[in-house]
């Protein structure tokens, strides 16, 4: 059994910012960490406030190049929008490996992202496409890159009085290519060995703009940025994708857990970005260069 | 019941209705789908890891599965819960049922009102599955006995006879 908590059922979004303001409480989206942490080693008396019914936090919006989503939109309706294979294909490729069809029932896009989990699995994807988040209190609304919003291990720059309230971000360019993989010791329910997302936009035969993002292989997923730089203004030939893998693999800090030592995931790394930079390079029009 | 001193309800009648029959149970807000459908005698929703893991309390929640041990009570508050009781029985089994008899699906059983469950949602929006659709669709569900391939192979069957019969499922 859980241990006992009180739950506060707010009915409208400036009701749930109230409540948050003014007692010491904790949003509940999904529940899909926040209640096995409970269960596992929880204490009893604690406040949560239940985002079940505030409708207007759900929900995926396209507007022109722009793409908005609600914090309580959960795994499964990415993968039931029709128009998110063409407005970030990695988080779509993400989705259907994330956890198992009733945790992506569950689990939202928010929740995933304010646990702050080195292993969350929608983050490498959101970072690829540079998104920014807004949190929203009874204070006002402020919006930050999701790379700044990540801090370290399980921390992130939410406040308690705040919600995590849409992610938003500009649809990678024409000539571009957006890609994830998740390694794990089985193809679903599976908590990631390395995650990876990357996103190679062409111009004019090179490579105008790079992103490299790593999960559980750092104490918070992270952007490989001096590999990425490797890869701006120059074709990506054999040699400088593997130069730029195996400068991502060495930004790593990674650890030995049950999944797996940190050695492997710091190799992984490399044959991983490798694999998906040249991928990358090949689907995205960059063919008719060489 | 309400806490004199914050205001806050600590005890909530919930309404909810368990395949089709209206049920009211007056539970606190840290009790789980799960455990009240099992005080309600619907024992066929079993209890697994109760960490959202293995599938077997997987129940339909307005049509979409979900694992019940993550469910509050108070969250399926006037909504509906299908079990796999709901879906058919001996005498009227649901192709699914049948299907899971037929080709091998169930082992030790424990599992399986879960895939079954499981099984309907995906069904229920893909009726004519590929291999990688169902591995997905029982992506949260874990058996230890059959190595899935019968479960696999009972669920393509029910598909083709669900499609035979042109209803839904």
């Amino acid at each position: 059994m859980l241990p006992s908590f009180e739950l506060l059922e707010p009915h409208s979004l400036d009701e749930a910012l109230k409540m948050l303001a003014t007692s010491e409480a904790t949003p509940l989206a999904g529940g899909t960490n926040l209640l096995p942490d409970l269960r596992a080693h929880g204490r009893a008396g604690r406040r949560f406030i239940s985002l079940a019914a505030l409708d207007q936090l759900r929900g995926v919006e396209h507007k022109g190049n722009r793409v908005i989503m609600g914090g309580s939109t959960t795994l499964n309706d990415i993968l039931r929008d029709p128009l998110m294979p063409k407005a970030a294909p990695s988080l779509v490729s993400m989705a259907k490996v994330f956890a198992g069809t009733m945790i992506r029932n569950a689990a939202t896009i928010a929740g995933n992202i304010c646990y702050g989990s080195p292993s969350a699995d929608a983050i490498p994807p959101l970072l690829s496409v540079d998104a920014e988040v807004t949190l929203t209190s009874a204070a006002g609304e402020r919006t930050l890159p999701l790379d700044s919003f990540l801090l370290g291990y399980k921390k992130t720059a939410h406040r308690p009085d705040e919600l995590l309230k849409t992610v938003a971000w500009t649809i990678p360019a024409a000539d571009s290519a957006n890609l994830f993989y998740k390694l794990g010791r089985r193809r679903g329910d599976a908590i990631t060995v390395v995650g990876v997302a990357v996103t190679v936009v062409i111009e004019s035969g090179s490579c105008s703009k790079a992103r490299i993002a790593l999960g559980s292989v750092a104490p918070t997923v992270f952007r490989a940025k001096e590999a990425e730089n490797i890869l701006i203004g120059r074709p990506l030939t054999a040699a400088t994708i593997d130069q730029a893998a195996l400068t991502a693999a060495q930004a790593s800090r990674p650890i030995d857990d049950i999944r797996a030592s940190a050695e492997y995931r710091r190799h992984t790394v490399h044959m991983l970005v490798r694999r998906l930079l040249t991928q990358a390079w090949q689907t995205s029009g960059a063919k008719q260069y060489d | 019941m309400t806490d004199k001193k914050t205001g806050v309800a600590r005890e909530k009648l919930v309404n909810i209705h368990v395949n089709g029959t209206a049920c009211e149970i007056t539970v606190p807000a840290w009790r789980t789908l799960l455990e009240v459908l099992r005080e309600l005698g619907h024992v066929e929703v079993k209890c697994g890891c109760e960490k959202g893991d293995c599938g077997a309390c997987a129940v339909l929640l307005d049509g979409e599965v979900v694992d019940s041990c993550l469910t509050l009570a108070w969250n399926a508050d006037r909504r509906s819960v299908t079990t796999v009781q709901g879906l058919g029985g001996p005498g009227k089994a649901h192709p699914l049922q049948t299907a899971f008899i037929e080709h091998g699906g169930a082992q030790c059983g424990y599992c399986t009102p879960g895939m079954i469950l499981a099984a309907k949602a995906l069904l229920d929006d893909i009726p004519n599955p590929s291999l990688d659709d169902i591995k997905r669709g029982l992506s949260g569900n874990l058996c230890r006995c059959t190595g899935y391939t019968r479960i696999f192979s009972a669920i393509r069957a029910a598909a083709q006879a669900l499609r035979q019969e042109g209803g839904t499922s």
